[in-house]
């Protein structure tokens, strides 16, 4: 067990190809965000580009749009739009391969 | 090499409980069959309530539960005028060599005849099912059935994870790990095709779930569809939902895809991880897999579970530190530690494992402790089948 210094905003890159780690916590703008890997060590400590809600994603590496978003060591969709380090992916920046995210939402509505 | 201690059957089989089943192949006789398990220590009764017809998905079900090695022995208890009669499940039990005795009530003369027998028959057989030791066996003698339900946000970072951590474990020291709830792999096929151990089992994969995906359409369910509440969660894609619910099976290959159905309740037929085609609510889930030779279950719940099984330990596991605080009387192991206790996936993966080979070697799990022996059998409407073409 690792104890990590306590306050510090935190994610947890799942499989080690994932480009995306999810965050244990609400963070906010600005906060350094330390990403752990399933051993526990920290891999890198990005800062938030903007408020990122509890248990949603932030990008590890810059992807250009069509870039393949990998989560759980598989493929989750597809970058809809330019993202960089630190910043949050969901449903404004990235799309399903199988339904477009977007049609999903128009079924909601 | 981790080893497990577990009670060997007549025929080779290894439990993990030492059971005493009333099995009744309808609820027309579940009321003497309650009464009788009630008076005997460590019997429990179970039947099922889609009528009496002999429907072979339901007879398989019945059968798989009285052949799970948990069992040590059987009363089979029926009316007498149902077509699914205790004979036919005797018959599909009998192979194993358990000790097995029939009582029918309209045969013995009514209830209070029947009940009295019961328990004697059910006293001997627990005076002798006391007196089998448990000995160490290699984990390649384990079938772990893994299990979610109340899923929330923690379920797919924390909790499913670290139990596919644990199934991993298992699966490299020889063990089996089975999953089921089809409903939920939706949108994953190509992935978990590409799992497959050869192409006949990425077949049939990719069959099981589109299977699934044409059941729901012709329930007027876009199985593509993903609630608000999700979206809200974290999940961003249907592929992202249905991969965390699948990581409690881990990462290993697939050995193959077990029927569930009219055709036949497959057992896995070696060691690694399976796929069972089955429904995703989660007690009839569990009720299946059991029914399929799982010994322990693992179920993962965010927002917290309290289910048990009538002759399976099933090991409550949350992500969710603060149902875990809420639900510590019922939930077995905090995974909520990689939240806020700065505890490591693999950490907690190992905790898992740990807890089931404890499990396996005779702990009780909280479910266990307070008595719970749910039990559901699952039967898939015939005439939509047929009319879907999967007959």
């Amino acid at each position: 067990m690792t104890i990590y210094e306590i306050g510090m905003a935190k994610a947890i890159q799942i499989d080690d190809q994932d480009n995306v780690a999810t965050v244990t916590s609400k963070v906010s703008k600005g906060a350094q965000v330390e990403v752990l890997s399933p051993e526990g060590s920290i891999l890198m400590r990005p800062d938030a580009l903007g408020d990122v809600p509890f248990g949603h994603k932030i990008a590890l590496k810059p992807l250009a749009r069509g870039d393949e978003v990998m989560k759980y060591g598989e493929v989750i969709g597809v970058a809809s739009a330019g993202i960089e380090v630190g910043e949050w992916l969901h449903t404004h920046n990235v799309e399903s391969i199988r339904v477009p995210t977007s049609k999903l939402q128009e079924a909601e509505a | 090499m981790t080893e497990f201690y577990g009670y060997e059957r007549p025929d080779g089989s290894v439990g993990v409980r030492n059971h005493l089943l009333v099995l009744t192949p309808m609820d027309c006789s579940i009321e003497p069959a309650r009464k009788i398990a009630a008076q005997v220590e460590g019997a429990v009764a179970v039947t099922q309530h889609h009528g009496c017809r002999n429907d072979p998905m339901i007879a398989n079900t019945l059968i798989g539960t009285g052949k799970n090695p948990n069992v040590a022995g059987i009363l089979l208890v029926g009316l007498g005028c149902e077509s699914l009669t205790c004979e036919i499940v005797a018959e599909g039990i009998k192979p194993t060599g358990k000790p097995m005795e029939t009582l029918v009530i309209q045969e013995e003369g009514g209830t209070i005849k029947t009940t009295e027998k019961g328990v004697r028959i059910l006293q001997k057989m627990a005076q002798e099912v006391a007196e089998l030791k448990r000995e160490p066996f290699p984990l390649s003698e384990l079938i772990l059935a893994v299990e979610c339900g109340g899923s929330d946000a923690t379920s797919g970072l924390a909790a499913n994870p670290a139990v596919g951590v644990a199934a991993d474990m298992i699966i490299d020291e020889g063990g089996t790990v089975m999953f089921g709830e089809t409903q939920e792999m939706t949108g994953t096929q190509h992935i978990l095709a590409r799992r497959a151990v050869n192409d006949d089992v990425a077949k049939d994969i990719i069959a099981m779930i589109e299977r699934q995906e044409a059941r729901m359409r012709a329930m007027g369910i876009d199985s593509r569809y993903m609630s608000k509440g999700n979206q809200d969660g974290g999940l961003t894609t249907l592929e992202e939902k249905s991969l965390g619910a699948i990581r409690k099976g881990g990462t290993r290959p697939i050995q193959g895809v077990l029927r569930n159905d009219r055709e036949a309740l497959d057992e896995p037929g070696r060691s690694g991880l399976w796929l069972q085609d089955g429904t995703g609510w989660d007690v009839p889930s569990v009720t299946h897999m059991v029914a399929a030779g799982a010994q322990v279950v693992v179920f993962t719940s965010g927002r917290g579970s309290t289910t048990g099984h009538a002759i399976a330990p099933v090991l409550k596991v949350t992500g969710n530190p603060a149902t875990y605080r809420n639900l510590v009387d019922n939930i077995d192991v905090n995974a909520g530690t990689i939240l806020d206790g700065g505890e490591s996936l693999n950490s907690v993966g190992g905790r898992i494992f740990s807890s089931v080979v404890d499990v396996a070697s005779g702990r009780l799990t909280k479910a266990e402790t307070l008595g719970f022996h749910e039990f559901i059998v699952f039967r898939t409407d015939r005439a939509a089948e047929t009319l879907l073409g999967h007959c």
